[in-house]
């Protein structure tokens, strides 16, 4: 472990935003620029603080490191634990790139400056929280915390479906679907957690306490029956897991596209995230039971999400669906339970957050120079945005897994990973990736080539190096592990080993129950 | 694997990465500056074609055991290592230097070509990009690795071809390039993994790398572990790359597409390099297709229906590159079917020799182009004296491609045909008629395009500046000399085929019946081809619908994908899930609102009423029990 002195970086990652939010609320709101400012340096801090913390993670030690352990209320064994192992600080770091760059692109919004910025900045810190806490309370806390600031975020600042020129899907009814479903997902989950901490019998809900509690004792097979089924689908929801997806693509194209950069980007992943370390990682027995069901669903995400993707004429949709649909990769490599699977299942996590995060900023920038992100009515923007097409491109092939970008080494990882034991699924995954280059060359000739449409107002691109700057670290930072995807992967694989390995402790305890679902699926 | 001992330095990894190397520059410094783009561009390759140079120069003095293979590790993890790096031997040292020394030239050709273009900068960064994918496939040391390049060099080839984005036909073409490719890729990734999947029974074992295959491919076939089921399985599906790649029928439908982009771009990539990249991992990846004669009977016939159905097409086409185009498709047709027969080291000859002549026509052509802005024959003619070097060019070109006797052409294409004299009559007889076509088509576009007078005069139609007939000379001259260089004995042929006489006099009369054909038709106009097109009136029909591929695949895509199974999936979505199951349970949750609502009357002494008759129910219960 770093020297003790050193885990203020990891709440420095944490509170910079919180502390930012709330100094904002004291910042005049006529005073738009320090707003701004202050939004800036903050996420500007935390994603110093995550790229220190990426550096400098001791991996010869691997486990959690930068603790921090501050116990609160004692009588329910609940402490404000920081902590992050390999996976938590890919996230952070994801979370970091996207939180820094959506705070950029949100220079497009000029109405109401301060109070979105104060919204925007309490997600950040959710995310944050649910990325770095080690204590199952916090986790749950953080996770609410970052899903109700969306409700003001897209009900205010949104924009509404339009097809054809009509409203489809208002703002109002994208917000309210969106609170309305990841709480219900949030309490499903409550009720498995509270369920997990009281059949412990620990009286602690840190997680580190849990994780050893459990590795030893393993809760009983018949709860973890029960326990795994609430946990996966309640945060499955957030997931978004088929067929509780369709709350997503709706909220991604109504929010204004910084909050569906950080929407699709992170907090997404909250759900697989969640499931990876709530779950699964807790309960082997039941994973073991239930994934096999995971499995298959995330078929669905992928081919039908990839489908209805394919039938979709609003920019944003196209990518709300198309988000839904890699997901389902995450899903399945931690469904598919092997380290290859689960390390490309993490990889994608960040892979897929930069380049959906890249893609909505695009698109936002589209929308907010044309007034319409309905493809029918877009075409040879190119010529006037040379440099959004180049990155249009660039987001599309990352998408539809072009070597170089990191999608295609996650991509790569989870499909092997697959293949011994779900052999259909691995095969109908890489059928995923025909359907998305569909999709998205799609997009890109809708939009960016042919003929330029001459009713559209004149678009002007994004030509000053700041205005540059969130598409460039989003582009720099997928190609940079796509080249070079060793030192992350190897990162990511030190935390989830020990997963595997205690999965497969579980089950040479317990032949049985592993025989069973096998020859009944 | 690495050989210990034999120092090559950094010249291979020099060779792979100085296009990548130019590529990036170019982003980064040379997007808004042409003359520094175009230097790069040609600087990086250039260097790239003098080291793979001295590193043959090298091996053939110091004789060194090839192969040689030096690479660093790109994924690691327990169960699956991944490594990136350099493969040596006859066959990728003999790719690299047709891909750098032809691509040097047509880098060359393509800053005077593209002079006038506003994306200059962004086309030579695509292309040197372009190059690095290539020679990532042509030096992989691994299956994946090779995919890598395989995927990259499909961007490039989408980029490039939409150059002119701003025209549909493009971007279109671009697309639908892109597309068949991913389709293809979808069989090429599944048996590359299947293979790897299959390559040991111990999961820490399984390996990508082509020389550990090679070695253990025997070993795992003895012990059973992998079926001659399960082995022809992946071979099929890792012909379906080579299928996409290379443009064999079924999926050949976007190379003449492809022709909306740049012409050097056609010459590069969609003739003397790329397609062939499908051709060289058969070839690659021999070792692997020798066990299983299943798969190399499917590759022959493939080959062969390609040829002789793609000559068809060129017959009655009249746009200059798409007469090109489908020769090229015939042509990688002979070289496929090659590999069917097993003839893996006439297919690379052919390759090569492929490469130098129909770059040279392509450039040619584009020539041609560029002096006429016309690309229909009927609308050209006369050039032979306004544009001799060019015409002189694609005439060599031509011939060469026909296999006129002494040129390059003749003695692969020879090679070709006398395996499959040997090996498969019917296939022979395909290749014949090829041959025959070939030399028919070609003198055809040579005669109305050049020979012929103009219907209009080119007076403004004059050669092309020396920056672009300097790549055709040398071009030029690599298309009648390459049948002398020993290619064959380089590539490991030891036999060498001895062509029969009966298949050289048969070749001899075909070229001679097709030029003769021509002639007669276009020049002495003694037969009309009005006669020929009226006798084969169902047969022109067909072939004007190009067999009806591009029919199929629209209304496939057009109405079965996107209007059936998409709609499909979009309404599912839309009245199922979102309608019904989603907006259903909030109907519900309010409607269960409104009917419980109505207890809250406000009127007091209901309430009263609810709340005397419980405390009675209540206390009844208690003392009844």
């Amino acid at each position: 472990m770093p020297p003790l002195s050193s885990s203020w970086i990891l709440a420095l990652v944490l509170l910079a935003p919180a502390a930012a939010a709330l100094l904002l609320c004291v910042v005049p709101a006529a005073q738009a620029v320090w707003v701004r400012r202050i939004a800036v340096l903050a996420t500007g801090a935390s994603l110093a603080g995550a790229l220190t913390i990426f550096f400098h993670y001791n991996r010869a030690l691997a486990g959690y490191q930068y603790e921090m352990l501050v116990p609160w209320i004692s009588s329910l064994g609940i402490s404000f634990h920081l902590g992050v192992d390999g996976i938590g600080t890919t996230l952070v770091l994801l979370h970091a790139l996207c939180a820094f760059c959506g705070v950029l692109i949100s220079y497009a919004i000029t109405d109401r400056v301060k109070e979105y910025y104060i919204f925007y900045l309490v997600l950040i810190t959710g995310v944050f929280g649910v990325f770095t806490s080690l204590d199952v309370f916090f986790i749950y806390f953080f996770y609410e915390m970052a899903v109700i600031p969306m409700y003001p975020l897209i009900g205010i600042w949104g924009s509404d479906v339009k097809e054809h020129g009509m409203v489809r899907f208002s703002k109002e009814y994208a917000a309210m679907k969106l609170t309305i479903y990841l709480t219900a997902g949030a309490v499903l989950a409550l009720v498995g957690l509270l369920w997990l901490y009281a059949s412990s019998g620990l009286q602690t809900s840190d997680l580190v306490a849990l994780e050893h509690h459990f590795s030893l004792t393993p809760l009983a097979p018949h709860l973890q029956r029960m326990i795994f089924p609430l946990l996966v689908i309640g945060f499955g929801v957030i997931a978004p897991m088929w067929p509780f997806h369709s709350w997503s693509p709706i909220g991604h194209a109504a929010a204004p596209s910084a909050v569906s950069m950080l929407h699709a980007g992170v907090l997404m992943k909250l759900g697989s995230y969640a499931i990876l370390r709530l779950a699964v990682s807790l309960m082997p027995d039941g994973a073991r039971l239930w994934l096999p069901w995971l499995a298959g669903l995330c078929v669905m995400n992928i081919i039908y999400g990839g489908l209805v993707a394919m039938a979709q004429k609003d920019l944003k949709l196209i990518i709300g669906y198309s988000s839904s649909s890699h997901m389902g990769y995450v899903l399945l490599g931690i469904a598919v339970l092997t380290p290859v699977g689960l390390n490309g299942a993490v990889l994608l996590m960040f892979a897929h957050g930069l380049m959906t995060a890249l893609a909505f900023a695009l698109v936002g920038h589209v929308y907010d120079q044309t007034h319409t992100r309905y493809l029918p009515e877009l075409g040879g923007l190119a010529k006037s945005l040379p440099f959004i097409a180049t990155c249009g491109v660039i987001a599309a092939m990352a998408s539809s897994g072009l070597p170089g970008f990191a999608n295609f080494v996650a991509e790569l990882l989870v499909i092997v990973g697959a293949w011994d034991q779900y052999r259909l699924q691995a095969v109908l995954a890489v059928l995923g990736v025909v359907i998305t280059s569909v999709y998205m060359l799609r997009l890109v000739r809708g939009t960016f080539f042919g003929q330029a449409n001459e009713s559209l107002p004149h678009a002007r691109d994004a030509t000053t190096p700041f205005a540059r700057l969130p598409y460039l670290i989003l582009t720099g930072a997928l190609l940079a592990v796509g080249c070079w995807p060793k030192p992350l992967i190897s990162l990511i694989d030190l935390s989830t080993r020990p997963i595997i390995a205690r999965i497969a402790r579980a089950q040479a305890a317990a032949p049985g129950v592993g025989s069973t679902w096998r020859e009944s699926y | 694997m690495v050989n210990p001992g034999l120092n090559v330095g950094l010249l291979p990894w020099l060779t792979l990465f100085s296009p990548l190397a130019a590529a990036a520059a170019i982003l980064v410094f040379g997007i808004h500056h042409r003359r520094l783009s175009s230097s790069l561009a040609v600087g990086g390759l250039a260097l790239s074609f003098v080291s793979a140079a001295c590193l043959l120069l090298h091996v053939l003095q110091h004789r060194l055991i090839l192969p040689i293979e030096t690479a660093v590790t790109w994924i690691s993890l327990p169960d699956l290592t991944v490594s990136f790096g350099v493969l040596l031997d006859p066959l990728s040292l003999l790719m690299t230097l047709v891909v750098t020394g032809v691509g040097s030239g047509i880098f060359l050709y393509s800053t005077s070509y593209m002079s006038d273009d506003p994306g200059y900068s962004r086309y030579f960064g695509v292309l040197s990009l372009f190059a690095f994918s290539m020679l990532t496939i042509v030096l992989a040391t691994n299956w994946l690795q090779l995919f890598l390049g395989w995927e990259l060099v499909g961007f490039s080839s989408y980029a490039l071809i939409g150059h002119w984005y701003a025209k549909p036909a493009a971007a279109d073409a671009g697309k639908k390039a892109f597309m068949v490719n991913r389709v293809a890729d979808f069989g090429f990734m599944l048996g590359i993994i299947a293979l790897w999947a299959w390559s040991s029974p111990l999961a820490s074992e399984r390996t990508f790398s082509f020389q550990v295959l090679q070695a253990r491919l025997p070993h795992l076939l003895e012990m059973g572990w992998l079926t001659p089921h399960v082995l022809i399985g992946i071979g099929l599906l890792i012909f379906c790359g080579a299928l996409g790649k290379s443009a064999q029928m079924p999926l050949h439908v976007w190379l003449p597409d492809a022709m909306e982009g740049p012409t050097p771009v056609s010459a590069l990539i969609h003739a003397a390099t790329m397609v062939a990249a499908g051709v060289y991992m058969l070839c690659r990846a021999f070792w692997l297709f020798e066990h299983i004669p299943m798969a190399l009977q499917v590759i022959a016939w493939v080959g062969g229906i390609t040829a002789c159905a793609a000559a068809m097409l060129a017959l009655i086409e009249n746009d200059l590159k798409r007469i090109l185009a489908y020769s090229t498709l015939s042509q990688l047709g002979y070289m496929v079917m090659a590999v069917g027969l097993g003839g893996e080291a006439a297919a690379m000859y052919h390759l090569t020799t492929h490469a130098f002549f129909k770059a040279l026509l392509f450039l040619a052509a584009g020539s041609v182009i560029h002096a006429t802005h016309r690309q229909n024959i009927w609308e050209l003619g006369g050039l032979h004296k306004a544009m001799p070097i060019t015409s002189w060019s694609f005439l060599i070109g031509g011939l060469a491609l026909a296999g006129f006797p002494g040129l390059s052409g003749f003695f692969s294409k020879e090679a070709i045909l006398s395996l499959a004299y040997e090996r498969n009559g019917v296939l022979y007889l395909l290749g014949a008629m090829t041959a025959a076509l070939t030399a028919f088509y070609i003198a055809r576009a040579w005669l109305v395009a050049f020979f012929r007078p103009a219907h209009d005069s080119h007076a403004h139609a004059h050669e092309s500046p020396s920056v672009m007939t300097g790549p055709l000379i040398v071009l030029a001259g690599l298309s009648i000399v390459a049948g002398y260089l020993g290619l064959p004995t380089f590539l490991g042929e030891h036999e060498a085929h001895h062509g029969s006489p009966v298949v050289v006099a048969v070749s001899l009369l075909a070229v001679g019946g097709g030029f003769g054909l021509a002639w007669l038709i276009y020049v002495q106009r003694a037969i009309s081809s009005a006669l020929f097109l009226e006798r084969f009136r169902g047969w022109v029909w067909v072939l004007e619908r190009k067999y009806g591929f591009d029919q199929l695949y629209n209304w496939y895509v057009d109405v079965v994908q996107q209007r059936v199974i998409a709609q499909a999936c979009q309404l599912v979505e839309r009245h199922l899930i979102i309608g019904f199951a989603v907006n259903g349970t909030a109907w519900l949750t309010q409607a269960a609102g409104r009917v419980i609502r109505r207890c809250q009357t406000g009127v007091i002494q209901q309430y009263a009423l609810v709340f005397v008759t419980g405390v009675v129910v209540l206390v009844y219960t208690a003392i009844r029990r």
